[in-house]
């Protein structure tokens, strides 16, 4: 399966929201709040990051959980931000989409 | 519950400013009749200035913020300010009366991601309309500003304020409304100048016509609902807070004073002296407003609307009590009800009480 790249659009309006992140998609204005694993999947949206290593790396090793079923909610949470323009996806690394921490 | 009533609901337990209302100028092309504001400029913050107290709000926490005057375009960094906004991601409403937009300044908006646009009509006839700004052609280039708003996609609301000289025109301003494919709001709420003068407040439409307007389906939607009868008021309604003003919002001047509310003057500190954190956490002023429970209201706690009226602190501030009525909500409460609020019958109460004692001229 090819490898997926996300980063943060800029699309968005988005802030910290005690441990959640609360996301307004200027695209359509869905409202999203996300929790604290699919937060921690945001945060390292930077576009160079593959979302498996993500997932490996930070999401299974912060939130102790199966790598598997990790995969799949990364999987389902990312189809469902794309569609709503909230991530951008792509099987080739994203620099240009990449933005930095001062943002949020 | 909704997502963002949730998300509100979890600001205010945080104790954290999710909006705040940043007027990023006074000054202003347009001399509307029933403006509070005086519009010369004593000492604006400068471009660096305002991009540091955004950078501020950011790490606040807070999400919506409000971008208005003025006329925000009377500031030539507007974009500048607006671009800096959306880098942090900000989530921007921008107030503008909206003569200066054109093509190139809508696509602009549209390209920085701007969530909403509002815009003052009063009147769908130039002449009303343009008597209101005493800017003559005013109407004819904001509807064209709309034109161009809307061709980029842009989601834009005509605020209709209503006085008694253009109340007759709100139906014009609806339709107007539905033309351009925008949505509406009318306020009926004129308050007095920032120095203090009430003398806009003849403005104000009689409450003969408040009540048309409560009363008016495609306003308001369920008449009987919005109009019904106040249901007695619980524990919960008496330990209520009056508004979001100092809990979860509150208002930046463009000389860097930060209030409560636009509609509440009460100094609470400067952005210019302190970090607005600070000031947010610490400014006895903002505590004073946050401790106050409706069980506090010198009058409203024993009304029968406590625990539906729109009542403003910040107008009863104004009115020399932050604790006590706000006159013009005791008016609305009473149109939208036939029910008279505790405020309206201590005063009639004092009027009779006067009119029993006369003093004759023994000459």
């Amino acid at each position: 399966m090819a490898e997926k790249y996300i980063a943060r659009s800029k699309a968005i309006a988005a802030r910290k929201l005690g441990s959640e992140m609360m996301i307004m998609s200027a695209m359509d204005s869905t409202f999203f709040t996300l929790n604290e694993v699919a937060s921690a999947i945001w945060q390292a949206a930077d576009g160079r990051t593959p979302l498996s290593e993500i997932v490996v790396g930070q999401i299974c090793e912060e939130f102790d959980v199966d790598p598997e079923r990790a995969q799949r909610d990364a999987d389902r949470f990312v189809d469902q931000l794309s569609r709503h323009g909230i991530l951008v996806v792509s099987d080739q690394p994203l620099v240009e989409f990449s933005v930095s921490s001062e943002s949020q | 519950m909704s997502l963002l009533a949730e998300m509100n609901q979890k600001a205010l337990n945080l104790g954290l400013p999710i909006s705040v209302h940043f007027d990023i100028t006074y000054r202003c092309n347009e001399r509307c009749v029933h403006c509070y504001l005086d519009h010369d400029d004593h000492g604006e913050m400068t471009t660096a200035e305002i991009v540091e107290v955004l950078a501020q709000l950011a790490d606040a926490g807070v999400f919506f913020l409000t971008l208005s005057g003025g006329e925000v375009l009377m500031r030539r960094d507007f974009f500048e300010i607006l671009e800096k906004a959306r880098h942090l991601l900000f989530n921007v409403k921008v107030k503008t009366n909206a003569v200066m937009i054109h093509e190139e300044e809508a696509a602009r908006l549209r390209q920085l991601g701007v969530e909403q646009i509002q815009i003052s009509i009063y009147s769908h006839q130039p002449e009303v309309h343009d008597a209101i700004t005493k800017l003559p052609g005013s109407l004819k280039r904001t509807i064209q500003a709309i034109r161009f708003l809307k061709s980029q996609g842009l989601k834009v609301t005509i605020a209709n304020v209503l006085m008694a000289g253009n109340f007759d025109d709100q139906r014009g301003v609806i339709e107007l409304a539905k033309e351009l494919g925008v949505a509406y709001t009318l306020d009926p709420t004129i308050t007095p100048k920032m120095d203090g003068d009430t003398s806009v407040l003849a403005l104000r439409i009689p409450g003969s016509e408040l009540k048309q307007v409560f009363h008016n389906e495609e306003l308001v939607g369920n008449v009987e609902e919005f109009c019904a009868p106040p249901p007695p008021p619980g524990e919960d309604v008496m330990m209520g807070i009056p508004c979001s003003a100092a809990h979860t919002a509150c208002y930046i001047s463009p000389y860097g004073d930060v209030f409560p509310c636009v509609q509440f003057p009460l100094p609470s500190g400067n952005v210019r002296q302190q970090k607005f954190l600070e000031i947010w956490r610490n400014s006895a002023q903002l505590k004073e407003v946050r401790s106050i429970r409706a069980k506090d209201l010198s009058t409203c706690s024993s009304c029968a609307h406590v625990g539906t009226c729109t009542r403003c602190p910040g107008l009863a501030y104004v009115e020399g009590n932050m604790r006590g009525p706000s006159t013009a909500d005791c008016e609305k409460s009473f149109q939208r009800t036939g029910i008279a609020s505790a405020n309206m019958l201590i005063r009639a109460r004092a009027d009779s009480a006067t009119r029993l004692i006369q003093i004759q001229s023994l000459a």
